[in-house]
């Protein structure tokens, strides 16, 4: 077993004087040494287009790829919801510690606090920045900004832009990249898929890539590389990620010694459209702040559910008193806005117990009258009728949950076929962002020196669980503001390294391995096709490492994985050629990583012997059903490394609390 | 279940410089399926014959990335409207239908393979202008720069385009004007946006030509076809700004 050292380098100091004082102490690298240095960035999602722009702005020669047909395509334009920031605009008493305190706790004490700290710091001149490019974000009449609530905490601090704020945050940054592109200080490769990593006496040097279009392989030399490439739900198959998610780049660098942290660390959200059938491809987000307005419950008896499931009675028809409103039952203090692993545990909870709504017994409601009357009502009032009916209020009251939610609905109703205005929606959790990710220090370097890795790519700052609206927060926190200064502790040691060649035995070697990969999976000929595969594996993991795990199951998911690992090398085929555009063979080879990476969780899952945030044991629960966190063993972050004989060894790296006292989560 | 039966007549074309013809396939489809499951079906069967899957962009499936670009029955994104191909639901069609299937058209486009098409040509017009050029850390305090609510508004309803492309494939002409002109509006509504906006208007109309797209002769196409609804009022709003800044700019 080879000795790997996770120093986190974590600076010393008061935490809330940390980055201040780091980032006033850190090496730099000047103007004139800058422009002779080049980075690989890897993903144009939030991070890897905030980051790549910055580092054009300030002078460095960046390379960008991503396997998409224009950088604006990342899967971060799907994001609904929002993004915190510890702004205070509401004088509701938010602050960066409250940030912070919310950010560790949602996480269940399984994040690094310095790390957390920054995040909650860097917030507030994240909006300032996405204003200042142009981001349309919701305005009061005043026309200062709004703020809306997300789940997990008791202020206003989520900023938004109807429901496409992913997708404005995300213009932004493709926007700044686009202008470094028109500067030259940025070269962007479209249709490129990064398929290894090439180091140089240890240090990240480069990249191969395959042209999509001509399969052709091309050398990719740099002085660092950044990897920004999302995150690996698509291991599950079914999940809100969109097609093309995947976990290749990140895989890469595990396979080149680089280490997977909390692998096992998966967000399950609560609130998406329910599977439907067999030939479903993805999961369909509702946005987390419907629960701002929208009550989850089932009946409170069985039959009723049946009755709803066998479609003899409609959700509208039960009525109130026979209803179980769940969520505000059993968590009083925060209702239907408890974090999401709680919200989607207690939803599998109702359905498990028989009281699923959807045919298939496995959804809840989620329901808006009661907001479209106290807003109808109110609407009516301001509008001089103290004396409205039952119409009026529910017209008055639609229009405004259309203001807020429009594109939403519509969205439900496109897919679903039914009017979430008329009928409460049914929804169920899905799997939607993973925690984990490569291991980083504070610099956000990962154990590789000069690989970089920055966004959902990193596992560094939402523990086991994330809270909503953080995503877009800690991508762009990472690209703009972080990496910017940290990736100088590396570079201000390389101003007198030459321009990297990239015909050296290293890049051969590594281009050659890229070969042999995808000759293998070409050469195999075998009679399933690679969908059925990722579908197969997707099977595994969410019935042994999804919502709810325990010590057998995962032992058995493991070998199943293992078989399904074999057979897929045995019996793949894949259509056409490696010289032309066959998203085919793309998908081939990030199933062959998935299929590795899947063993990864399952044996972190069953590492770690407690139930805390996404990672729920059904071994270690309280009397009353919630998760039971183990402080004294488990206070460490899991990082994997994947030896060349395919084994699995575990390193740690323990978390130390020095601010936030660990206390049982409680919503209660 | 999959009780729809098709006739899917789709464009087969192995790559730019080869020419292409329609190819006829039955498919069992659900009417729960979306139009891009229902392309999964038949790819599936395709692959189980050994045969080559028809080749198409898709990448979020829920209507945001703008990653698919098809015509279906004459119409981008096909029948209903405000809608993506990959929000399109079978429920749309009914058994017994053929369904015709082939990719945007238009000189701006060429087409890569089957049903896909490059649209870099959008990211370089982005490219010419954009933008607000603003480098991080210079931004001043986001409510330091009050926007009217109704201003905000508008400015959002041009920022909502998906760069999708069915805006030029709609256009008898090959027109970019929707596309560009919504780039145009959503930067030059906003207060941040105003400093660079004539100098933003040339340039982009500059490379939008460049790019080989045609004029805008008003058809209204464009607008009729956008799943995200943007209005041709940008358009009106593009050629104000373009004829004022030909009058005032001193560049």
């Amino acid at each position: 077993m080879s000795k790997i050292n996770l120093e986190s380098k974590v600076p010393k100091g008061e935490l809330a004087e940390k980055w201040t004082e780091y980032k006033g102490s850190m090496n730099l690298v000047a103007p004139n040494n800058k422009r002779r240095i080049d980075i690989i960035v890897v993903g144009t999602g939030l991070a890897g287009a905030s980051a790549a722009a910055t580092l054009g702005e300030l002078g460095y020669n960046v390379k960008v790829f991503t396997f998409h047909d224009s950088p604006r395509r990342a899967h971060s334009i799907a994001a609904q919801g929002g993004i915190n920031a510890a702004k205070n605009y509401q004088n509701d008493g938010d602050s960066i510690w409250r940030l912070f305190y919310d950010t560790i706790k949602g996480g269940d004490y399984r994040s690094r606090e310095a790390n957390v700290h920054r995040l909650a710091e860097a917030s507030k001149d994240i909006i300032d920045q996405c204003v200042a490019q142009g981001v349309p974000f919701a305005r009061e009449y005043g026309g200062l900004l709004a703020n809306r609530s997300f789940g997990g905490v008791q202020v206003s601090r989520t900023f938004y832009a109807r429901g496409q704020t992913g997708q404005q945050l995300l213009i932004g940054a493709y926007q700044a990249l686009a202008r470094q592109a028109s500067h030259g200080k940025c070269t962007i490769y479209n249709r490129h898929e990064m398929l290894d990593i090439v180091k140089v006496d240890g240090k990240a040097r480069g990249i191969i890539a395959r042209n999509l279009l001509t399969g052709e392989l091309e050398r990719h030399s740099a002085h660092c590389v950044v990897l920004a490439t999302g995150g690996y739900g698509n291991v599950f198959y079914l999940s809100t990620n969109a097609m093309g998610c995947n976990v290749s780049a990140a895989w890469r660098a595990v396979r080149n010694g680089a280490l997977m942290a909390n692998p096992c660390f998966t967000q399950i959200h609560p609130t998406c459209i329910p599977v439907s059938g067999d030939y479903q491809s993805k999961l369909t987000l509702m946005s987390e702040s419907l629960r701002n307005d929208g009550r989850v419950w089932v009946p409170k008896t069985k039959e009723d559910a049946e009755a709803i499931r066998e479609r003899r009675k409609v959700g509208k028809e039960i009525p109130e008193e026979d209803r179980d409103y769940y969520l505000e039952r059993r968590y009083p203090a925060f209702g239907n806005l408890v974090p999401r692993d709680v919200a989607s545990r207690a939803a599998k909870t109702a359905c498990d117990e028989g009281k699923g709504v959807a045919p298939t017994g496995l959804a809840v409601y989620l329901d808006f009258a009661a907001a479209i009357e106290r807003y109808g009502r109110a609407e009516a009032f301001s509008n001089g009728n103290t004396n409205p009916s039952e119409e009026q209020v529910r017209s008055l009251g639609e229009k405004v949950i259309e203001a807020k939610y429009g594109n939403l609905f519509q969205m439900y109703e496109k897919i679903t076929g039914e009017n979430p205005y008329k009928n409460p929606m049914k929804i169920y959790p899905a799997v939607h962002y993973t925690m984990g990710g490569l291991w980083v220090d504070y610099n956000l370097e990962t154990n590789v020196p000069g690989l970089f890795a920055l966004g959902e790519a990193n596992f560094s700052d939402h523990g086991a669980n994330r809270l909503g609206a953080s995503a877009l927060m800690q991508g762009l926190a990472d690209g703009y503001f972080v990496i910017p200064y940290t990736i100088g502790q590396f570079l201000s040691g390389e101003i007198r390294t030459p321009e990297i060649a990239n015909d050296t035995e290293e890049f051969m070697k590594a281009e050659e391995g890229v070969k042999n990969r995808i000759a293998q999976v070409m050469n195999t000929k075998g009679n399933q096709s690679v969908e059925s595969f990722h579908r197969r594996l997707g099977k595994i993991m969410w019935e042994y490492c999804g919502m709810s795990r325990n010590a057998e199951g995962l032992k058995k998911g493991r070998e199943m994985i293992q078989e399904l690992r074999k057979e897929f090398y045995a019996d793949v085929f894949v259509p056409g050629t490696n010289e032309e555009f066959n998203p085919e063979l793309e998908k081939a080879l990030r199933v062959a990583d998935f299929l590795e990476l899947g063993e990864t969780m399952m044996v972190d899952a069953l590492d770690r012997n407690e139930s805390c945030g996404g990672h729920f044991r059904e071994e270690y629960v309280t009397e009353d059903g919630e998760a039971k966190r183990n402080d004294e063993d488990y206070t460490y972050v899991s990082a994997w490394e994947w030896t060349d004989d395919d084994e699995v060894i575990l390193h740690k790296e323990d978390l130390k609390f020095d601010n936030v006292e660990l206390k049982t989560r409680s919503y209660k | 279940m999959n009780d729809m039966k098709l006739q899917l007549k789709i464009w087969r074309q192995r790559s730019a410089d080869q020419k292409g013809h329609f190819e006829t396939y039955t498919v069992q489809a659900s009417e729960h399926m979306s139009f891009l499951e229902m392309l999964d079906v038949l790819n599936e069967e395709l692959i189980s014959k050994k045969e080559e899957p028809v080749v198409f962009e898709h990448d979020c499936r829920e209507g945001i990335c703008g990653a698919c670009s098809m015509v279906i029955n004459g119409r981008p994104h096909g029948p209903s409207k405000g809608t993506t191909a990959c929000q399109l639901h079978m429920r749309s069609f009914k058994s017994g239908d053929t369904i015709t299937i082939e990719p945007f058209r238009a000189k701006g486009f060429p087409v890569i393979k089957d049903l896909a098409v490059d649209r870099s040509a959008f990211d370089r017009i982005i490219q010419s202008g954009g933008y607000i050029s603003v480098n991080t850390g210079q931004a001043p305090d986001g409510n330091s720069i009050p926007i009217e609510k109704d201003q905000a508004g508008k400015a959002f309803d041009a920022a909502t385009c998906i760069g999708c492309g069915a805006c030029v494939a709609a256009c008898p002409n090959g027109s970019a004007m929707l596309f560009t002109s919504a780039k145009v509006s959503h930067l030059g509504l906003l207060p941040q946006g105003q400093i660079e906006h004539q100098n933003r208007v040339q340039s982009m109309v500059a490379q939008m030509d460049k790019e080989g797209f045609g004029m805008c002769s008003n058809t209204g196409a464009c607008e009729v076809e956008c799943p995200k609804e943007i209005s041709i009022e940008n358009i009106a709003r593009l050629n104000r700004s373009y004829m004022a800044s030909m009058f005032t700019s001193d560049k």
